[in-house]
């Protein structure tokens, strides 16, 4: 049975569902165009007419911050996307395969887990030049490691369970029994971890926009419009603000909804 | 005669425990040393290979990227000065030799050598990452003491607060700290001067996140254990509130938490690239970052090893502690 | 004279919930009594003695009429005082005795705590009195002990320092709340004793117990408690002898102890089909109070009784043995084990261990914990590799074989757990569990099938579509039983089936066992640490010890006369009803 959603489960609901209709149907809720200059309007501070205000070419804050949830959202997305498919082909090895496999696989991991995440990103970013594929790519790869060690454990915990063994003495043959039970049980973990992780991911590649090594202006994309706002800092905070605003409220709100989740396989 | 050979058969075991007991703690420090120096090389080695992948002449790099306009002979000599004319495997022996005796190049860019760079400015990272972590502990620890003692409102707030911590970005987080206590304030120095004061917004900038992940796991451990049957039993036994925290739940909280600090290193790590760009703030972070701008490879290898060693170094001690927290490890390590 | 405790109109609700689980509970303690209070799960007896403490969770409203320790009014106390009331003028011995030490400290600083708190005793001081005390409840070797930490200790030992942490300050109340649980039977012996003797010195207690018979030993008054009241209460003999109250009947009745095999413990009639004339257990003692066989136990859905006649005629179930087959000496062999061998590491788990099975009887395995009985289950399920020794399945090679040549046995031999919720995939229903033992790919007729076996174990087709974590304890094993049956096997392997259940459920559970056996001809080999169960369901029986076999034989004989010594103090410390309540 599911859980009676708490008011902050319906806070994240809701925001999360804004989210996609801003990624979606960015128009729907700012009909103006993100890359529309005005330089006679440049820097205004929020007001009604532009309730983030206005960047150094007059753009419209508000506007570009809408219009950029989907590329922030599908590099979330993406990075994490590209965590757990690792992950899960590590994971799976080092669970299923023989034993020197395991060994081999939990050792590779635990190097790759000497790299500190943005470190591994940073190396990978060296390696083939920044830009947004590279450091959604680098997010994915540095965030692998600890998605391969749950997932491990998850395999783990699943192969040496009471009802594997209540299957095995039914006669299930050992395919039979990855399929119809390791499978179906560690996937449910496996959506969490993506939940939880989602938030995470958008962070980080966030911050390699930020410093200069992901997405670039003028795309509006939340990472580039912060690291654009570098530079007015200290005259014009709304133009950093209100974008990082934006990344705040999605990680949190995938987070506690990934959260909730949790709780519900457990108490399940 | 008979009286000296009558031993106490209990005190003979727990000589000989004592002697095993010294004997496994050897064997455990050997094989974690193990560890550290096969990571270590394998970290080498993965960086080192990964590196050759870069398309373009890394004596172009030397010289100051492609736009630098190098003559085909101060390539040349640039390659004969780094090594580069040799075959690739002459160069990772060469690169592994020289590891071994703790030299780590000259920086392409800053035309000093790595080791002397990496001296200069792991200190003021060290510095910050360990202030932070020390925040971090005590922020995560008063939220969890105070959501989980303070009935379901203060339980649901703390952990939204927690929740909410752990996703703010470190760079967002700084500028709006800036914004709060410099710009508007004017309490705090906006980039890093020397002294404390300079130290508070970066130390908080680090801290806070890192305590939204900490806080987490610390509430869930706390209340637990505060839910454990041997709490019940010490409640029984007439212990009172405070006692049954620092007696009993704090103990158990910190199990989780220590686990965590070896991953919380790497994340400060990470946060210190950020903080210290913002900041202006020399650092291992801020060093890492201008590399790898300037592909000044040799830097960006010693950076990533220092910081790998340092990981290892910290798992091993958390390790340590764990241990020495809970003892029932050694005794399932004795048993496996 | 006054009582030391004074309990009246008892009434505790926990917030949220609809009703009270403790309502109008009263009893007084003596100084130097044992009062003892019964009941099974959920009957509010662990929330009682909390309540007592103050310590019956932040979320629970306790009221009382009275509620007076020593003349004090326990609910007027504040904090402060409860505080110094508990642990130096009542010990608590908790539920749980495995996890009531804190696993982070040592034994010697938990019970010390009891003196850091109450007395101005100086640290070196607080040791020799915790010496002292490790000594008095019987713990070997103190000094080693105290300075070791909860998981280095034998459940037993952990229960006695559990103890020595109660009696530190020499309380005039004890209230210890199922002492003995999940300890081997010897072990509780010894505890219980250790409990008597205190209270022969003085102390006064209060035991709880989900077990008749473990408070029929100590208590002089007792109290049955159902759903948050006190049904019965009264001198322990007159309530065990001539039991006002049919629930009292019924959990006297469901005590397997020293009911020989083919009697029935529970309330639900044998269908008729079956076996006309079977006498309930009230029925064959002649009693002429009301039958236990109109109750139904609350918590357990109501046994519906089989349809086995309709079953038969449409069921994959043909009855391939007749009940007059079982009972044959001679009945052909399904299950052979020799020499059987296990080592881990140094330690020999199961030590040159052989028996044989024959259809449609029963071998029961009896032995405490670490006896190696449950490797013995894992060797004969081959899921476990013996050392040496084979085991025989329907005089095919079995253990020898590879998994993938066995599976074409594996439906000929089934498997039961104590644990029966975590042998189901948390992710199926009801319903796909069954359907899974009994199809190998998919049937049209699966799902009805699966009602029929529902119907079989005396559930309703209604649970198809459930959770197994929604259901009871007793319906969880009921439906572990029914996939069991599923592939009609010919072996079941029960390993502690029952143990964690309460009495009246437990007796339904080995009836229905006994049911299926008298109907499909199954043979059980069924291991246990209850003598009680053992008694009851077997033919025949072995008993071990640290993985050896040390008595085996028909089962009536080995009860009644034991061979071996450990047999015998295996059968001493088993606690017993009074002779008088056992054949009621």
């Amino acid at each position: 049975m599911v859980r009676r959603l708490g008011p902050l489960e319906v806070a994240a609901v809701a925001t999360i569902a804004l989210l996609a209709l801003a990624a979606l149907a960015p128009g729907v809720l700012a009909p103006g165009d993100p890359l529309a200059i005005d330089p006679l309007s440049s820097f205004e501070s929020p007001s009604f007419a532009h309730p983030f205000g206005t960047d150094e070419s007059g753009r419209d804050i508000y506007t570009r911050v809408v219009h950029g949830t989907g590329a922030s959202l599908l590099i979330g997305l993406a990075a994490t996307a590209i965590g757990i498919g690792l992950a899960l082909a590590f994971g799976l090895l080092a669970g299923f395969g023989p034993r020197w496999l395991d060994f081999g696989t939990t050792r590779v991991i635990e190097v790759l887990f000497a790299f500190p995440g943005l470190l591994f990103a940073l190396l990978f970013i060296v390696v083939y030049g920044p830009g947004v594929v590279t450091s959604t790519i680098a997010v994915g790869l540095s965030t692998a490691p600890g998605y391969a060690r749950i997932i491990r454990s998850q395999v783990i915990r699943v192969r040496t369970s009471p009802y594997l063994e209540a299957a095995t003495v039914l006669g299930r043959g050992r395919t039979a029994r990855i399929v119809r039970h390791v499978l179906p049980n560690v996937a449910g973990a496996l959506f969490v971890l993506a939940t939880l992780g989602i938030g995470q991911s958008i962070v980080w590649a966030s911050s390699l926009s930020y410093l200069g090594l992901g997405a670039v202006p003028p795309a509006a994309e939340w990472g580039a419009m912060l690291s654009a706002g570098r530079t007015y800092i200290a005259s014009f905070w709304w133009m950093t603000f209100f974008p990082g605003l934006f990344i705040v409220l999605s990680a949190a709100a995938t987070t506690l909804l990934g959260r909730s989740l949790q709780q519900n396989v457990r108490a399940s | 005669m008979a009286g000296s050979l009558t031993l106490d058969p209990s005190q003979l075991a727990r000589a000989g425990g004592q002697r095993g007991r010294q004997s496994r703690w050897l064997r455990w420090l050997l094989l974690r040393l193990g560890g550290v120096v096969f990571v270590l090389w394998a970290v080498a080695s993965v960086t080192f290979f990964a590196l050759r992948l870069i398309p373009g002449d890394p004596a172009e790099a030397i010289l100051g990227g492609p736009g630098s306009q190098a003559s085909e002979e101060a390539l040349a000599q640039a390659r004969a000065h780094y090594g580069l004319d040799q075959p690739l495997a002459t160069q990772y022996l060469v690169y592994l030799g020289r590891l071994a005796i703790g030299d780590l190049g000259s920086s392409y860019a800053l035309r000093q050598s790595v080791v002397s760079v990496i001296g200069d400015t792991l200190g003021p990272t060290l510095v910050l990452a360990v202030l932070s972590l020390a925040a971090a502990v005590l922020i995560a620890l008063t939220l969890a003491v105070w959501s989980t003692r303070g009935g379901r409102g203060a339980a649901a707030l703390g952990s939204t607060l927690e929740i909410v911590a752990a996703a703010v970005p470190h760079f967002w987080l700084a500028i709006s700290l800036i914004l709060v206590f410099s710009t508007t304030l004017g309490w705090l120095p906006p980039v890093s001067v020397p002294g404390v004061a300079g130290l508070v917004l970066p130390v908080l900038t680090l801290a806070v996140p890192l305590a939204g992940f900490l806080g987490q796991v610390m509430r869930e451990a706390l209340l637990d254990a505060m839910e454990s049957p041997f709490v019940l039993a010490a409640r029984a036994r007439g212990e009172g509130e405070g006692g049954l925290f620092w007696r009993h739940a704090l103990r158990h909280a910190a199990i989780p938490a220590v686990g965590l600090v070896g991953w919380a290193f790497g994340s400060l790590i990470s946060g210190a690239v950020v903080v210290e760009t913002i900041f202006a703030r020399q650092g291992l972070g801020r060093s890492l970052l201008s590399a790898v701008q300037s592909r000044d490879v040799p830097l960006v290898i010693g950076v990533v090893l220092v910081v790998a060693l340092g990981y290892m170094l910290v798992t091993t001690l958390t390790d340590l502690a764990d241990r020495l927290i809970d003892p029932r490890l050694n005794r399932r390590a004795q048993q496996a | 004279m006054t009582a030391l405790l004074e309990v009246r109109g008892l009434d505790v609700r926990f917030a949220g919930a609809a009703a009270s689980v403790v309502k109008d509970v009263s009893f007084d303690v003596q100084p130097g009594e044992c009062i003892g209070i019964v009941g099974e799960s959920g009957s509010g007896k662990s929330v009682t003695a909390r309540a007592v403490l103050g310590l019956a969770s932040r979320t629970a409203t306790v009221r009382a009429e009275t509620l007076r320790f020593d003349g004090t009014d326990l609910q007027a106390a504040s904090p402060r005082l409860l505080r110094q009331l508990r642990g130096k003028e009542i010990g608590f011995v908790s539920q749980g005795a495995l996890v009531a030490l804190d696993p982070l400290r040592t034994v010697g600083r938990e019970i010390g705590d009891a003196l850091r708190l109450h007395t101005d005793l100086s640290p070196t001081e607080r040791r020799a009195r915790v010496l002292e005390l490790l000594a008095e409840v019987g713990v070997p070797e103190p000094r080693v002990r105290a300075d070791q930490r909860a998981d280095q200790l034998s459940g037993g030992l952990r229960q006695r320092a559990i103890i020595a942490s109660a009696i530190a300050l020499r309380p005039r109340l004890l209230i210890a709340d199922e002492p003995t649980t999940a300890l081997d039977s010897t072990v509780q012996a010894g505890i219980l004793d250790l409990l008597e003797s205190l209270r022969a010195q003085g102390t006064a207690l209060v035991l709880i117990s989900h077990d008749l018979a473990v408070v029929s030993r100590l208590a002089s008054t007792v109290l049955v408690m159902r759903g948050g009241t006190v049904v019965e209460s009264g001198n322990t003999a007159r309530v065990l002898g001539d039991p006002q109250h049919d629930y009292t009947r019924q959990l006297i009745a469901a005590v397997p102890t020293d009911r020989p095999r083919g009697t029935r413990l529970g309330a639900a009639p044998r269908p008729a089909a079956l076996s006309p004339g079977a006498p309930t257990a009230a029925a064959s003692s002649g009693n002429s109070g009301v039958m236990p066989a109109t109750i139904a136990f609350e918590a357990e859905t109501p046994v519906r009784p089989s349809l086995t006649p309709e079953f038969a005629k449409d069921a994959p179930f043909d009855g391939a043995t007749t009940p007059a087959e079982t009972t044959d000496a001679t009945a052909d062999v399904v299950l052979e084990a020799s020499g059987l061998v296990r080592r881990f590491g140094s330690r020999t788990a199961v030590d040159d261990v052989g028996f044989v099975l024959r259809r449609g009887r029963t071998l029961g395995v009896v032995g405490e914990s670490g006896s190696g009985k449950t490797t013995v289950a894992r060797l004969v399920l081959a899921l476990e590799r013996a050392d040496s020794g084979t085991v025989r399945v329907l005089g095919e090679r079995w253990s020898e074989s590879t998994e993938r040549e066995r599976r074409r046995l594996r439906p000929r031999i089934g498997a039961i757990y104590q644990d029966a919720l975590s042998s189901f995939d948390p992710r199926w229903t009801v319903g796909q569990i069954i359907e899974d033992a009994l199809t190998r790919g998919r049937s049209r007729r699966a799902g009805e099938d699966a009602a029929h076996l529902l119907d079989r174990v005396g559930l309703g087709p209604e649970l198809l579509g459930r959770r197994p974590r929604l259901l009871s304890g007793g319906q969880q094993q009921r439906v572990a039983i029914a996939r069991a049956i599923a592939p009609r096997p010919d072996i079941i392997v029960c390993d502690e089936p029952v143990s964690s259940l309460d009495v009246s459920v437990q007796a339904q559970v080995l009836d229905l066992l006994d049911d299926l056996q008298a109907s499909l001809g199954i043979s059980y080999l069924f291991i246990s640490h209850d003598l009680g169960v053992i008694r009851h369901v077997s033919d025949d029986v072995l008993v071990m010890r640290a993985g050896a076999v040390v008595e085996g034989g028909n089962t009536e004989s080995v009860f009644l006369r034991p061979s071996h010594e450990y047999t015998r103090a295996l059968l001493d410390s088993a606690p017993r009803l009074p002779a008088r309540a056992a054949a009621t």
